[in-house]
């Protein structure tokens, strides 16, 4: 054995603190709700060669996975002009990236007067400009409808803030005075990290710091390697299905062939559809990170580092709508089309290994943004709100009711809260009876609420997803239900042609907005079902109409 | 005036007593193994063992898990739920969240199931203003329907009742009146605070522990009255103060988590003494390493602690953080072929491999064993010597092998790596509360605590380490120190700019009246009544609140902003200037201060020198060799004794090792300090 066992742990941890701390320092300081309140941030330390991923924070989403390092790479190879102090600026998702309000900051970190690393970080802003209030939008056909596009610009020279850049960018973007808090918390926490990995640097020595990065990432390898042993060889495949791509009414579908050979495993999306006409493409560096991150949901103890994704193969999808090019619209990526790539690997693999594996979860972030003025405070807002929904039932019990989406960690806001900061009021927000799909281990339940505008006017946007097709069961599980979206405007109900996706719907005092979240698949036969948890299930009311179990397709 | 004063508290394991007679400046210790059946039946066993005349004791002050355990065994009472239409699942459905970052398994119970969870017409809006007017019919329906389900308790939980109580008021009326009994509590009387699913969790969390408390409580002041017992008893609460017995019925929320919040208390009221207001507190027993960062003598308050997974609780709370490594902390090797230590434990039983249990994994606990560090012939609750051959059987064949390492490395290499995950969680700890871990000295207390101080101080460039008298003891101790508490809160959320400041004075001022009208209630003697008054404040569009003191009558919006913008520039080197100033909720906390206990009394009243302290001699590893170090008695140590690691530290409650190069001196309060670097060594 080269390296004391020991002192491997103790740089290993010190270089995930080192991250810690960033995203601490990111997300305490952050004036975003999306980082502060849903920790939509992530932080990291990235080789100088080529942005693989050193360490990168736990706390973070998972979506940022294999994000980040990609975002470095790309930088590396674009830029050669760096220089101690300076700080990239950039959020161009053909560049290593994902939707414009992913603004990512790369700053290159020098040891000792040498240049040693690159740290990164990326924050989810609330607004990048774009044809509707928080960017989410589902009708863009090419990226300049979406908002800003930044590719990587100094933000910062040798330490100092490039006013002219930042008032380009403010000018772009909707209520910019709070934005310049964000760039300040990006670039404290870059700083943080900074101070942090020299000090463990001058501990430890460059050299042993370097030898144990290394050794750890042939640990990751090796660790993934033996998950991986685990699946049987052989081929599988899965379909997992978009509603539609917000433009044309018709879905999507992500079509996944994975062979496992031994300890590698490799992904093939190239009979997925091609490019789509709406936001609902994906960049190729979100691809990736889709499939690293469901990797780390089904093998959760590997520790992260790009060692761990040497065993994962992933084949270029050129030509379909999960390698996007410019001038795609893909502001759905991050948050929806990333979940569908999750679901279709969680398929694949549940034939071949379901004592690890879950049922389909709702797998939506459930975006629904509402801008307007509120004309009692006399001002203009965004409500941005992200619903959770069932987990699929797993091989011990029963999935969670009203879980956060699979690439996100972040609580959704308390309904107190928003009908504080906004001209809102809740009629409901409960539990989505009948939701979860039936099986030896049912799914959790969706979320059904309705949400009524009390002051002034409002347009709301949806971008959902699960509305055609429920989260599907696995080993003779049922389906979860569909996502549903209904708006009432004066005294009319209408819903999306897209079903889970539609903008511009003007909300006038009285009028409202219903959401009704997917719950999750089941999984295994019902008729295995224990009879007590059947019981359990009558008592608490969560199938009251149990000739009506929950519906598998509303196509 | 007072001079028996008795601190017990109760423990998963043990129960600690601690007796102080402030008249004849002396103490006395029990400990004795709590009885989970019948703790009532230990309490007072451990009592007898103390030998004291129950007529005689002037304050007992009682710390108990009773409550925690309750909710995170989910045995607490049957309780129903009355809500608000249309939100009876929030308790269910929490804020959209899943047990681990990563994994997409596990499971969730709601602590008041949904069958018992049911809705009334009212609501109110954000404002307080009444959208819906209470519809009084259905309260009554509920009730009936609740009671046909035989619930022992009954939880009202309105939305935005923190702003507009009348309903949750007006809806506990018609349940009291229908159901006469005391428990019932409306979400608003424990906490006056935003965000429904926390509030409504912190209420059901007291709806299922309040009949189990009181009924615990009640039944020890009986046999305590029954034995001669002539005063009030007193309970410890979470936020280090103490109220009457006869109130904790309403508060028994309180009650959760007031053991660790006693340890905290005691730590910082012994290190103020000993001349270290700034101290972090290491807390190391069985399972877990608690830590607490102390400013100026003061535990910090928090109220945002989650009690489990899903299980949120806001009351006001000494702040702490837990990590997930104690004495019994498994080690092992995963499957990249790493050394782990933790976060599984082998808990009391089967417990360690050296209690002799059957226990079968290593853990820190045998790792010391091994090493030389804690007694082998003196483990507590086991006659037994450990057994050090399977130990290092079991390490070589689940730690050793694997590495390249014999067993004595193997050891080693587990404590290294604990030492170093520890001193890593205080860092972050620190530095989320915004402050260096070097500016601070180390209170190590718990059975565990002292075993690791020096080596952690000395990765964390702690210069100092302070072991209390009775490390194991903390406790109890901080029973006996506590005052008489209580804490209010108000959610406000207006911008500063534009409140009226005689609108705060008056919301301050009913937050007084209402403490003092409760230590009125309590009959407890107090030497004064001290009320502090705080404000939480952000800037518009942020989340994360920031705790200022604040002064009223008085209260002066322009001043709390200026300090606010300060503390930003001081804590995160921010200048926010172009943004307003929210003030979210404003605090009171009423404290009935009692007669001060004179620390100094735990002074070695020993004679000896400390040459006769020094017991023995054992090879104990230290860095790499094995050193022959001397062993000290701690009993026997008189004041003012010097000695220098390497050494051992043997008492009834915990072993201290102090590693080469360090320096101790035992001071005037029965402290040991060490300097980790020698004498000489700079911070």
């Amino acid at each position: 054995m080269a390296m004391d066992p020991v002192l491997l742990t103790v740089i290993e941890k010190g270089l995930q603190q080192v991250c810690t701390e960033m995203d601490l320092v990111h997300e305490k300081t952050a004036f975003s709700p999306v980082i502060s309140e849903a920790f939509d941030r992530s932080n990291g330390i990235y080789a100088l060669e080529d942005g693989s991923m050193i360490a990168q924070g736990e706390l973070a989403l998972p979506i940022f996975i294999g994000v980040m390092q990609e975002t470095t790479r790309s930088v590396i190879q674009a830029r050669n002009d760096l220089d101690d102090g300076d700080v990239i600026l950039v959020n161009d998702p053909y560049f290593g990236g994902t939707h414009l309000m992913d603004v990512k900051m790369v700053r290159p970190f020098y040891y000792r007067g040498e240049h040693w690393c690159y740290l990164s970080n990326t924050g989810h802003w609330p607004d990048t400009g774009g044809m509707v209030p928080g960017g989410f939008n589902s009708t863009a056909t090419e990226i300049h409808q979406e908002g800003l596009r930044i590719p990587p610009v100094k933000l910062c020279r040798r330490g100092e803030i490039d006013k002219e850049i930042l008032s380009l960018v403010l000018a772009n973007i909707r209520v910019a005075d709070e934005r310049i808090g964000d760039i300040k918390a990006h670039l404290g926490a870059l700083e943080a990290g900074a101070r942090r990995l020299t000090a463990l640097l001058d501990r430890y020595g460059k050299e042993t710091v370097e030898e144990a990065i290394a050794e750890l990432r042939r640990r990751s390898e090796k660790m993934m390697r033996a998950h991986i042993e685990t699946i049987p060889d052989g081929t599988y495949s899965s379909v997992a299905y978009l509603d539609s791509d917000g433009v044309v009414n018709e879905p999507l579908e992500v079509r996944l062939e994975v062979t496992v050979k031994g300890s590698d495993i490799t992904f093939d999306f190239s009979k997925s559809s091609p490019p789509c006409a709406g936001p609902l493409n994906s960049v190729w560096a979100t691809t990736l990170s889709a499939v690293y991150g469901a990797m780390k949901h089904i093998f959760p103890d590997v520790p992260m580092n790009s060692g761990c994704f040497a065993p994962i193969h992933v084949k270029e999808p050129r030509g379909t709508f999960l390698y996007a090019e410019y001038p795609r619209p893909v502001a759905g990526c991050a948050a929806e089309v990333s979940q569908r790539i999750m679901e279709a690997v969680f398929l694949a693999l549940a034939e071949a290994i379901p004592d690890r594996l879950f049922a389909a979860p709702a797998g939506t972030s459930g975006n629904i943004s509402i801008g307007g003025y509120d004309p009692e405070e006399k001002r203009h807002y965004i409500m941005y709100y992200f619903s959770g929904g069932g987990y699929g039932g797993w091989w011990r019990g029963d999935g969670i009711s009203n879980g956060c989406s699979t690439i996100g960690i972040s609580k959704s806001q308390p309904v107190e809260i928003l009908e504080q900061r906004y001209p809102i009021i809740f009629d409901e927000f409960s539990l989505r009876e009948g939701s979860g799909g039936a099986g030896k281990y049912r799914g959790g339940f969706g979320v059904r609420y309705r949400a009524r505008i009390l002051r002034g006017e409002g347009k709301a946007s949806f971008l959902m997803e699960h509305g055609r097709f429920g989260p599907p069961g696995i080993l003779g599980g049922k389906p979860g239900a569909p996502n549903v979206i209904r708006i009432c405007q004066g005294g009319k109900i209408v819903q999306p042609e897209h079903i889970s996706k539609g903008e511009g719907f003007v909300l006038k005092p009285g009028d409202w907005i219903e959401v009704e979240t997917p719950g999750g698949g089941g999984y295994g036969d019902p008729a295995e079902r224990d009879p007590v948890l059947i019981e359990r299930d009558r008592i608490r009311g969560y199938y009251p109409d149990p000739s009506n179990p929950p519906a598998a397709d509303q196509t | 005036m007072s001079n028996i004063s008795i601190g017990v508290d109760v423990g998963g394991t043990f129960t600690d007593f601690l007796m102080i007679d402030t008249e004849r400046r002396e103490f006395r210790v029990a400990k004795v193994p709590t009885t989970v059946d019948d703790r009532a039946r230990g309490f007072m066993q451990g009592l007898a063992e103390l030998g004291v005349d129950f007529e005689a004791i002037d304050w007992l002050v009682h710390g108990t898990t009773a409550g925690t355990n309750a909710v995170l065994e989910r045995k607490g009472a049957r309780c129903g739920l009355i809500t608000t239409r249309g939100f009876r699942d929030v308790l269910e459905l929490g804020r959209r969240t899943r047990p681990y970052a990563y994994g997409l398994s596990g499971t969730f119970e709601a602590l008041i199931p949904r069958e018992l969870r049911l809705e009334v017409r009212e609501r109110m809006d954000a404002a307080g203003r009444v959208v819906e007017p209470l519809n009084e019919d259905d309260v009554r329906a509920a009730v009936k329907k609740l009671l046909e389900m035989d619930v022992e308790s009954v939880v009202i939980h309105f939305l935005h009742s923190y702003a507009n109580d009348t309903h949750e008021k007006r809806c506990a009326e018609i349940v009291r009146s229908l159901w006469p009994n005391k428990n019932v509590v409306a979400g608003h009387e424990i906490i006056r605070e935003m965000r429904e699913f926390e509030r409504g969790s912190t209420a059901a969390i007291h709806g299922a522990i309040r009949p189990i408390v009181a009924r615990y409580i009640e039944r020890v002041a009986d046999e305590l009255a029954k034995k001669g017992f002539r005063k009030e008893l007193l309970v410890m609460q979470a936020n280090g103060g103490m109220m009457a017995a006869s109130v904790v019925g309403e508060h028994a929320v309180h009650t959760v988590m007031s053991g660790p919040a006693g340890g905290v208390l005691a730590a910082s009221a012994i290190a103020k003494a000993a001349g270290f207001p700034n101290i972090i507190t290491g807390d190391m027993g069985g399972t877990s390493y608690d830590v607490a960062v102390i400013v100026n003598g003061e535990p910090v308050i928090t109220a945002e602690k989650d009690l489990a997974y899903g299980v949120p609780l806001r009351i006001p709370m000494i702040d702490m953080s837990t990590v997930g490594a104690g004495g019994g902390s498994i080690a092992r090797i995963d499957a990249a072929g790493m050394l782990r230590v933790g976060p599984e434990s082998a808990g009391s039983f089967p417990g360690p491999i050296g209690y002799g249990r059957g226990g079968t994994e290593p853990t820190i606990t045998d790792a010391n064993l091994l090493l030389g560090r804690i007694n082998p012939t003196s483990i507590t609750g086991s006659d037994a010597p450990a057994p050090l051959d399977k130990i290092a059987s079991i390490l070589e064949e689940k730690i050793g092998r694997h590495l390249g390492l014999d067993v004595v490395a193997s050891a080693a290499a587990i404590l290294d790596i604990a030492v170093n995950e520890l001193a890593g969680a205080i860092r972050l700890i620190s530095i989320e509360k915004g402050h260096n871990p070097r500016d601070f000295a180390l209170m190590p207390f718990g059975g565990a605590g002292p075993l690791h101080a020096v080596a952690i101080a000395r990765e964390l460039g702690i210069p100092h380490v302070l072991v209390p008298r009775f490390p194991g003891l903390t406790s109890a101790l901080g029973c006996i120190l506590a005052d008489v508490r209580h804490d209010f809160v108000q959610t406000v959320n207006l911008p500063l700019a534009s409140l009226d400041p005689k609108e705060i004075d008056s919301i301050f001022a009913r937050q007084v009246e209402e403490g003092r009208a409760l230590l009125a209630r309590e009959k407890v003697e107090v030497k004064e009544i001290v009320t502090r008054h705080e404000a939480d404040l952000l800037y518009r569009g942020q989340s994360h609140v920031i705790r200022l003191p604040v002064e009223s009558p008085g209260f002066d919006p322009q001043k709390v902003g200026e300090r606010f913008a300060q503390h930003y520039i001081d804590r995160f080197g921010i200048s926010l200037a172009e943004m307003s100033p929210m003030l979210v909720n404003v605090r009171t906390t009423v404290i009935g201060v009692r007669e001060r206990i004179d620390l100094s009394l735990f002074r070695p009243q020993v004679t000896t020198d400390v040459n006769e302290a020094r017991t023995g001699r054992r090879k104990v590893y230290f860095n790499g060799e094995w050193v022959e170090t001397d062993i000290y008695r701690r009993d026997l140590l008189p004041a003012g004794a010097q000695f220098e690691g390497p050494a051992i530290v043997e008492q009834m409650d915990a072993t201290l090792v102090v590693d080469p190069g360090a320096r101790c001196r035992v001071d005037d309060f029965g402290n040991i300090l060490i300097e980790v670097n020698g004498f000489n060594a700079a911070g």
